[in-house]
């Protein structure tokens, strides 16, 4: 019983590398960070002043936070809405009896692997003013040239799209798994109960798709949220702060203006806004998966 | 009716591998054109030229880079299974209340942007002299690796049945004992899902790289052609040539596993 029970301690030891790794690059730097956020630290140097919550005050005042904060929210929830509409879409037709279709899966899918970095500069090619893509191909219809990117709305929206057209594979691979857990029967019963399509498609299909929707929901909000990559290839964030997001703000702030505290203030912000966004998302959806 | 819709099944299957093989064929097209030829991105080259491939290697110094880039991925990729398998064991079997706190720390970082943290974690590694330094790159790769792979571990991990491990223990094995000689080796499956998951995302990650490999020397592919292409901003020929080159290892590899990459994906989904 002894042995037993010294073995039952000592297997904890096991997770002391990680514990370790975990404090050392995560928590111990959070602490800091909310140090860091309540002085003027410039991010180099000796001195520096306290300042008490002055840079949370700025951030208040600051039109580009706001802007980046409304920005950041388009990448986010625009990426899961389009991703998963998409992803659905695409599963059902791939899930149906088709030749050809694991060469489109293994296509659709191709860009999940590509640094989304390359993925950002791909999709400039196409957007950029002299000699885009785009502005080729509808200069053949007579239009004149458009500057995508430098309309900060316009960019926030083309950024999405790139970000939905890379991760949109992530989505219909989850959902191809989910279509085929599903039991072939489950649609037969109701088709003998008289279901329709739709029906069957809203009553037995969603309710089942649950858990693959929530999955993609939360994989997408995060990443989503986090998007920096690809906003860096494009435009960096520009013009001004037009399509920042927090993560490239935060990269300009301490790099550029080298204002470290303020760009903690702003993690900090980031972090609490991102956390209770995937909680309550999780604790809704895990609740409408339990109900259904 | 029945050969219009299955013809129509077809023609929507073709129109949609069509719609996303496009940016790969606009790329393609600028890679192969000289500077020289300022035809429409949409047109297949005139002349098709390798020199900007060439150029691309040179100037970014590619070579280097993939070097680094593989070196950096697989040994983190090598750590975060080791740490996160035996790190899973203890959290899924052992669920004492410490533990069960520990569990939800982890997995709760999964949620944390690794970016809201940048600036105190770049000081961090500064202080500690690991900029410019693989070791720096590999340990912060692992440590935000971590929560997802051991949620993927323990999640595995619960579905083993226990009397697997309490027949071990009648056999006199100890507990570390059981770990190594029964349930690594049932492992393997999620060790692969884990090994492709946080293969790609180390493998392209720019967001610390940027940050703590700032030399060409430790330079990843992601690093090398940012820098490059902010150095070459005015030929967009070299950078297409650069973007293909620095896609090509982890698309090949794609390509050959594709199974793999599919069903690890699929089964990382399902078991989370």
């Amino acid at each position: 019983m002894k042995r037993r029970m010294q073995s039952k301690g000592l297997i904890n030891l096991m997770y002391v590398p990680a514990v370790l790794l975990f404090a050392l690059f995560i928590f111990y730097p959070f602490v800091q960070g909310i140090r860091v956020s309540f002085t003027d630290w410039n991010g180099y140097s000796q001195n520096y002043n306290w300042v008490g919550f002055d840079k949370y005050k700025m951030m208040f005042s600051d039109k580009n936070v706001w802007i980046t904060i409304k920005n950041t929210i388009i990448y986010g929830f625009g990426s899961t809405f389009f991703q998963n509409i998409l992803g659905l879409a695409y599963a059902l037709f791939l899930d149906s009896r088709i030749r050809g279709k694991g060469l489109v899966r293994t296509i659709v899918y191709l860009p999940v692997i590509i640094s989304p970095l390359i993925m950002g500069y791909i999709w400039y090619f196409f957007f950029q003013y002299d000699g885009g893509a785009v502005n080729d191909a509808i200069g053949l219809f007579g239009l004149a040239p458009v500057d995508w990117l430098s309309k900060g709305p316009v960019a926030v929206w083309l950024i999405t799209f790139v970000n939905t057209y890379q991760y949109m594979g992530t989505a219909m691979i989850i959902y191809l798994a989910g279509l085929q857990s599903i039991p072939k029967d489950y649609y037969e019963a109701a088709s003998i109960d008289g279901a329709g399509g739709w029906t069957k498609f809203r009553s037995v299909m969603l309710p089942l798709l649950m858990p693959s929707i929530t999955i993609n929901i939360l994989i997408n909000i995060i990443g989503g949220l986090k998007l920096f990559d690809v906003i860096v290839a494009m435009t960096n964030g520009g013009p001004g702060y037009a399509s920042s997001s927090i993560s490239t703000m935060m990269y300009n702030l301490y790099f550029a203006r080298q204002d470290a505290g303020y760009a903690a203030a702003l993690g900090n912000t980031m972090f609490v806004m991102i956390a209770i966004v995937s909680l309550l998302a999780l604790f809704y959806l895990k609740r409408k998966e339990v109900k259904m | 009716m029945r050969k219009f819709l299955h013809g129509l099944k077809y023609a929507v299957l073709l129109f949609i591998a069509f719609l996303h093989v496009i940016p790969f064929y606009v790329l393609i097209n600028m890679a192969l054109k000289l500077p020289t030829e300022t035809t429409s991105k949409w047109r297949f080259p005139v002349h098709v030229s390798w020199d900007n491939f060439a150029n691309a290697w040179r100037e970014a110094d590619l070579s280097r880079a993939i070097f680094n880039n593989v070196f950096i991925t697989a040994s983190a990729v090598a750590l975060v299974v080791i740490v996160g398998a035996l790190a899973s064991y203890p959290l899924a079997r052992h669920q004492s209340r410490l533990n069960t706190i520990i569990y939800t720390v982890s997995v709760a970082c999964l949620i944390v942007p690794a970016l809201t943290i940048l600036v105190p974690l770049y000081k961090f590694i500064v202080d500690l002299g690991g900029i410019n330094t693989y070791w720096a790159a590999i340990l912060t790769q692992v440590t935000f690796a971590l929560p997802m792979t051991i949620f993927l571990y323990t999640g595995f991990i619960n579905t083993v049945p226990r009397e697997l491990d309490e027949a071990g223990l009648i056999d006199g094995s100890s507990r570390l004992g059981i770990f190594f000689r029964i349930i690594l080796p049932l492992l393997k499956p999620i060790t692969a899902t884990v090994i492709i998951i946080m293969g790609v995302q180390i493998w392209n990650d720019y967001q610390f790289s940027i940050f703590f490999l700032q030399k060409v020397q430790v330079q990843t592919i992601p690093v090398a052609l940012s820098q490059f292409i902010s150095q070459f901003s005015n030929q967009l020929n070299w950078v297409a040539a650069g973007c293909l080159i620095g896609m090509m290892p982890m698309t090949v590899v794609y390509l050959f596993l594709q199974k793999y990459f599919i069903k690890g994906m699929a089964d990382g989904a399902i078991k989370g």
